[in-house]
């Protein structure tokens, strides 16, 4: 049907934006745009869910394109800036673990390698939207724990974390379409409470040692006894 | 048969005459956009009409590259059009001699010979632009060859004449990941290789910042007016390249009566407009990156066109 031709096309081309944006996020060096692609990300996520649940019709589904579009675009910026002072979000992250050119060449190899390593799985699920979701859900997922580990700022390590948070969601929303409304509010919860304990954190942080760098914090140094 | 050589031609000319015109509406919307009144859109035909009638110094450093490089720069994108579809959507006498690939090679040799001129006066700006060029350029080819990869394995072929067809037929095929992502990816080659303003700035004349202009500085009379009627064509090939064969075939003369080529070069003049507009666009909002960024730049494209292979050659 040439409905549904269509229907998958979409599917799979907010699934390459979703993929080019948790690319974004690896690359990018200011804090303010790496918040901008995890917003990007998550409205494409949202799309697929919306596009995963018009055929057949699933409620579910498109409530959770509608928690997402609430929930990671508008509710997570605002409380990051309600939490973390201005200062944090305009910074720039100069020294990096690795540069961005081979950072990014890790990130494409982690990418071919989420392709190859769900190939059984898709199999597996036989939905034809789940050729799509699954392999690239598991790249979000390895990329965003890949970008925590080279980024050194807090706040690109946090969304590094949502970032595997999309990825899981999207990857279950092709093989769980009838997952539990009540499961869905509460990991957006979760994710909110996630957000805002970390943004306390970063704000202590940042008062204590004057930088939200933490990736060089790896020493212990003691403080001098009295 | 015959009328099919004609067309093929036609194309030719069609590139010839309207290449300086895409210059000069570039220039006049860029102008226009900076709230300046800008140079006449037909200025580039007055300045290559100008530098024919000028004499020409050639310096007896030089060599005979210097001198045979202005035909070569000429020449290359004229042959090129013969591969490409420009005006039609079914195959013209030349397009089985070469595919994309032989297309992206025969564009290098003339990026080859303006190098080696650029180099050979040993004027010091000249080999400065030519290594700053082959950076870029070695930084573009990966990107094109898995451009080119992504587009045989999405067509089975890299004819660009079957390739445009392989995007509509059926219409769902246009918004196919691989297709979108593929257009993202050669839209920022362009940028890089037609010496754009993320990547180059064509209008710049600051000695140490250029890399495009910083290459034709020692050539005067006919052979700047070759040069620079080649870049333009190269440039006008490029964006052929883009529109018709990578977007879409949309515009194009499907059959072969006369009245329906001559109308098709309107409407893909039409569509090099809009393809324009967005170059201003992109010109106009962004400013130039350093030399040392320029690889994330095309990193970026990199990263682009490998997501669109895998998406395709996964997608089974």
């Amino acid at each position: 049907m040439a409905g549904e031709s269509f229907l998958y096309q979409f599917n799979a081309l907010a699934g390459g934006f979703f993929l080019l944006c948790t690319f974004g996020m690896v690359a990018t060096r200011q804090v303010q745009g790496c918040l901008r692609f995890f917003v990007l990300q998550s409205l494409f996520l949202a799309a697929s869910a919306f596009v995963l649940g018009l055929r057949p019709l699933s409620w579910h589904l498109l409530a959770v394109a509608a928690i997402n579009v609430v929930n990671k675009p508008i509710l997570i910026p605002w409380l990051l800036r309600r939490t973390i002072p201005e200062e944090v979000h305009t910074r720039r992250e100069i020294t990096q673990v690795l540069n961005i050119p081979a950072s990014l060449l890790i990130a494409l190899g982690i990418a071919v390698g989420a392709y190859f390593l769900t190939l059984p799985w898709v199999s597996l699920a036989g939905t034809s939207y789940a050729g799509v979701n699954i392999p690239i859900g598991l790249a979000a997922l390895l990329l965003g724990a890949f970008t925590l580990t080279v980024r050194r700022e807090a706040v690109p390590q946090l969304l590094g974390l949502m970032a595997m948070e999309n990825g899981a969601f999207f990857t279950s929303i092709a093989i769980a379409p009838e997952l539990h409304l009540f499961v869905e509010l509460v990991v957006a919860f979760d994710v909110l409470i996630a957000v805002f304990v970390i943004g306390v954190l970063t704000t202590a942080i940042h008062e204590h040692i004057g930088t939200t760098e933490v990736g060089s914090l790896a020493v212990l140094r003691e403080e001098s006894s009295r | 048969m015959i009328v099919h050589l004609v067309y093929n031609l036609l194309q030719v000319a069609v590139v010839m005459a309207f290449a300086p015109l895409l210059a000069g509406v570039t220039n006049r919307l860029k102008e226009i956009v900076q709230s300046k009144r800008g140079a006449s859109i037909i200025q580039p035909y007055r300045d290559i009409w100008k530098l024919f009638h000028k004499n020409e110094v050639i310096s007896d450093q030089s060599s005979w590259i210097f001198r045979f490089t202005p035909y070569v720069v000429f020449i290359v994108p004229l042959f090129v059009t013969l591969l490409i579809p420009v005006l039609t959507s079914y195959p013209l006498f030349f397009a089985f001699m070469g595919d994309m690939l032989g297309g992206g090679f025969v564009l290098a040799l003339g990026g080859f010979f303006f190098t080696l001129a650029a180099v050979d006066t040993a004027n010091p700006y000249g080999a400065m632009g030519a290594s700053r060029t082959r950076l870029v350029g070695f930084l573009a080819e990966p990107v094109f060859m898995i451009v080119f990869f992504t587009v045989s394995f999405v067509a089975g072929s890299t004819i660009p004449y079957i390739v445009q067809q392989a995007w509509v037929q059926p219409l769902s095929n246009f918004f196919e990941p691989a297709h979108v992502l593929v257009m993202l990816a050669f839209f920022i080659l362009i940028l890089a290789e037609g010496g754009r303003i993320p990547v180059d700035n064509p209008s710049g004349h600051f000695e140490l910042a250029m890399i495009d202009e910083s290459k034709g500085l020692e050539f005067s009379g006919p052979a700047a007016a070759l040069m620079k009627w080649g870049g333009e064509m190269k440039l006008f090939v490029l964006i052929c390249i883009f529109l018709n064969v990578l977007v879409t075939p949309w515009g194009l003369a499907a059959s072969t009566t006369f009245s329906n080529v001559l109308l098709a070069i309107p409407l893909v003049l039409l569509k090099i407009l809009i393809f324009v507009l967005v170059l201003v666009a992109v010109e106009s909002s962004l400013a130039k990156l350093r030399l040392f960024r320029i690889s994330e730049f095309l990193g970026v494209a990199f990263i682009t066109s490998v997501a669109a292979m895998i998406m395709s050659l996964f997608a089974g």
